[in-house]
């Protein structure tokens, strides 16, 4: 019984805190800021990981779908419920963003699953090291279209977001924003839990392992790289979506290149193959970012340097292939995941 | 995508070839194959070293496509079809050099082979769906079955990569069978295994191809292995079929023998 509830209690005395936190303002704005990045990044480490760790592809392209995320979610929500100088009024009363904001992100989050077929339908026929490179056009390809994109403000960026976000604190009095990131986080681990732990999903792992076998044994490896790469991209938008209203101003500059390497950086430090791992490493890597902010332009030295050291001395990351159940054995024995 | 064609009923051939051919660039590595194989048969197919012998399951299985001829099973013919439509319509095999996926149990090896009729997809995996839960124990129970009568029950929990290679062989034959063939192609079952281990694989075939109730195709280069084992033996070199019969007409062959040692004649 315990065993069963334990985990959901667990999460919403969390967010239940969070939310108690941000609300009576224990934390400055600064802490709490942090801590939605760390909820960001845990979702785009997790979602890349399904790629590059389970699958054993290597995308190298995932801020790209960030940023069709963080662009849908930001013009919707400013087309529905704010307004815009390009597009006119507002076509729904502000009052509704309360509801209308997780239907934002999730709208963000499906046009980016849509644009992983750029990158799925190409998978069928390529992989591993041309596969990458195609990651990679996928990335600029995104990135030039809004770039060039005059209505949308391109390489001048969109903002209007953070109207919406304190209008939905005007309507009902909570913080929004931690607790939809907070949300979104769960959900996102959940939803790569389930999906990978079906035998529906460990045909993925079949495909990372032995492609020929995997194909010949019954497992239709297109269906399965289809769904892979759109459920991956597609929690990279939610992730950009959140993004997006966090910060309340968006730019294509910032879902570049060197941001996908920042989440290669998490994915490859947590261990490939390994959830738990992902989010630690996201967490971790939120907090170190945030340290050597000192350091200025420098912590592009010393980040790149973190993952060539980890690279010669532990290739397989923090958790490499495992997760926390198989360390702690007797928590695995308490939770008997299925 | 491709609606999955239905393999007709019983009676009709569980494999028909006529005249497949194979061309690699100029290399034509199978020429005019044709064979029929009756339902509950165990047949064999032997030749000398790049004989063309594992094009011809490469392209039974639909791993490639043909150049010329066609391929039916059980009466549907697979030109086009991928290899996994090709495994649901109920052909599986085992590979020359072992491929299982080395990084997933013993348990989870089976229960991926049976992604075929997995009656489940993407939305009832996540959602949990009632579906899915009724689907995933009766895999789960299958595949616990399935390893207990390969006696491999106690490695569930084990990765392949761990257990030893007469083992890992077992596993391969159980992991095909998991698909719940109707066909069964057996590439060199035999290579690398030691004599004690080459008499329990032929007990072992010989139990599957009656427990089972599948037909066996095999290729092997153990002679005494397919002399045991095989109704009839066909031979292949250079991609053309030079012999066909019992394994005591193919025995005494003299064109098996010239394959084989050369010319008396120099």
């Amino acid at each position: 019984m315990f065993q069963r509830y334990s985990i959901p209690l667990l999460l919403t005395v969390a967010g239940g805190v969070l939310v108690y936190v941000a609300k009576e303002e224990l934390v400055n704005l600064y802490i709490l800021s942090v801590l939605m990045f760390m909820g960001v990044n845990v979702i785009l480490a997790t979602s890349l990981n399904l790629v590059n760790g389970y699958m054993g592809e290597f995308s190298c392209g995932h801020a790209g779908f960030m940023c069709v995320g963080a662009y849908v979610s930001s013009i919707l929500g400013v087309l529905l419920f704010s307004g815009h100088k390009a597009f006119g009024a507002a076509w729904l009363p502000a009052e509704l963003a309360v509801w209308g904001f997780p239907l934002l992100i999730l709208a963000g989050g499906v046009a980016a699953a849509l644009a992983g077929l750029l990158v799925a339908i190409p998978s069928y026929k390529t992989r591993g090291d041309y596969l990458a490179i195609i990651t990679l056009a996928a990335n600029y390809i995104i990135i030039s279209l809004i770039e060039n994109l005059d209505i949308i403000g391109g390489s001048r960026g969109f903002m209007g977001m953070k109207k919406i976000v304190n209008g939905m604190e005007e309507t009902v009095a909570l913080p929004w924003m931690p607790l939809w990131v907070f949300a979104f986080t769960i959900f996102c681990v959940w939803l790569l839990r389930r999906y990978l732990s079906s035998t529906f999903g460990k045909g993925v792992m079949a495909i990372s392992q032995d492609e020929v076998a995997a194909e010949i044994m019954s497992v239709n490896t297109d269906r399965i790289k289809t769904i892979t790469f759109m459920l991956s991209s597609g929690l990279a938008g939610v992730a950009g979506g959140l993004f997006a209203f966090i910060v309340g101003y968006v730019n294509p500059g910032s879902f570049n290149i060197l941001k996908s390497t920042e989440v290669l950086v998490m994915v490859y430090l947590g261990g490939m193959g390994s959830l738990s791992g992902s989010i630690l490493a996201a967490m971790l890597f939120t907090v170190l970012l945030e340290a050597l902010r000192p350091l200025q332009i420098i912590k592009w030295v010393v980040i790149p340097l973190l993952l060539i050291i980890i690279m010669q001395f532990r290739p397989e990351g923090l958790m490499g292939n495992r997760e926390l159940g198989d360390l702690f054995p007797r928590l695995r024995r308490f939770y008997r995941f299925k | 995508m491709l609606s999955q064609p239905q393999p007709q009923p019983e009676a009709t051939p569980v494999l028909e070839i006529s005249g497949l051919t194979q061309h690699f660039g100029g290399l034509r590595a199978v020429a005019g194959f044709d064979l029929r194989l009756e339902p509950g048969e165990l047949a064999g197919l032997i030749g000398p070293n790049g004989a063309g012998k594992t094009t011809v399951f490469n392209l039974v299985s639909g791993f490639y496509q043909p150049s010329a001829g066609s391929i039916r099973v059980s009466g549907v013919p697979t030109a086009g079809l991928k290899p996994h439509q090709v495994t649901a319509l109920g052909v599986a095999r085992t590979f020359q050099n072992i491929r299982l996926w080395n990084d997933m149990s013993v348990l989870d090896n089976i229960r991926v082979a049976r992604h075929g009729r997995l009656g489940y997809g993407f939305f009832h995996a996540v959602a949990r769906s009632r579906r899915y839960r009724e689907r995933e124990a009766e895999i789960d129970r299958e595949a616990r079955e399935l390893l207990e009568v390969f006696h491999l029950d106690r490695h569930a929990d084990e990765l392949p990569k761990n257990l030893p290679y007469g083992t890992q062989r077992r596993l391969e034959i159980a992991r095909a069978l998991a698909a719940k063939p109707r066909l069964l192609l057996l590439d060199e079952p035999a290579a690398g295994l030691n004599s004690a281990d080459i008499q329990e694989l032929i007990r072992l075939v010989r139990w599957i191809h009656g427990h089972f109730q599948v037909t066996i195709w095999m290729i092997e280069h153990h002679m005494d292995v397919m002399m045991e084992l095989c109704e009839r033996i066909r031979v292949l070199d250079f991609g053309e079929t030079i012999a066909e019969g019992t394994p005591d007409q193919i025995r005494s062959h003299p064109a098996v023998i010239s394959a084989y040692l050369g010319d008396e004649t120099i």
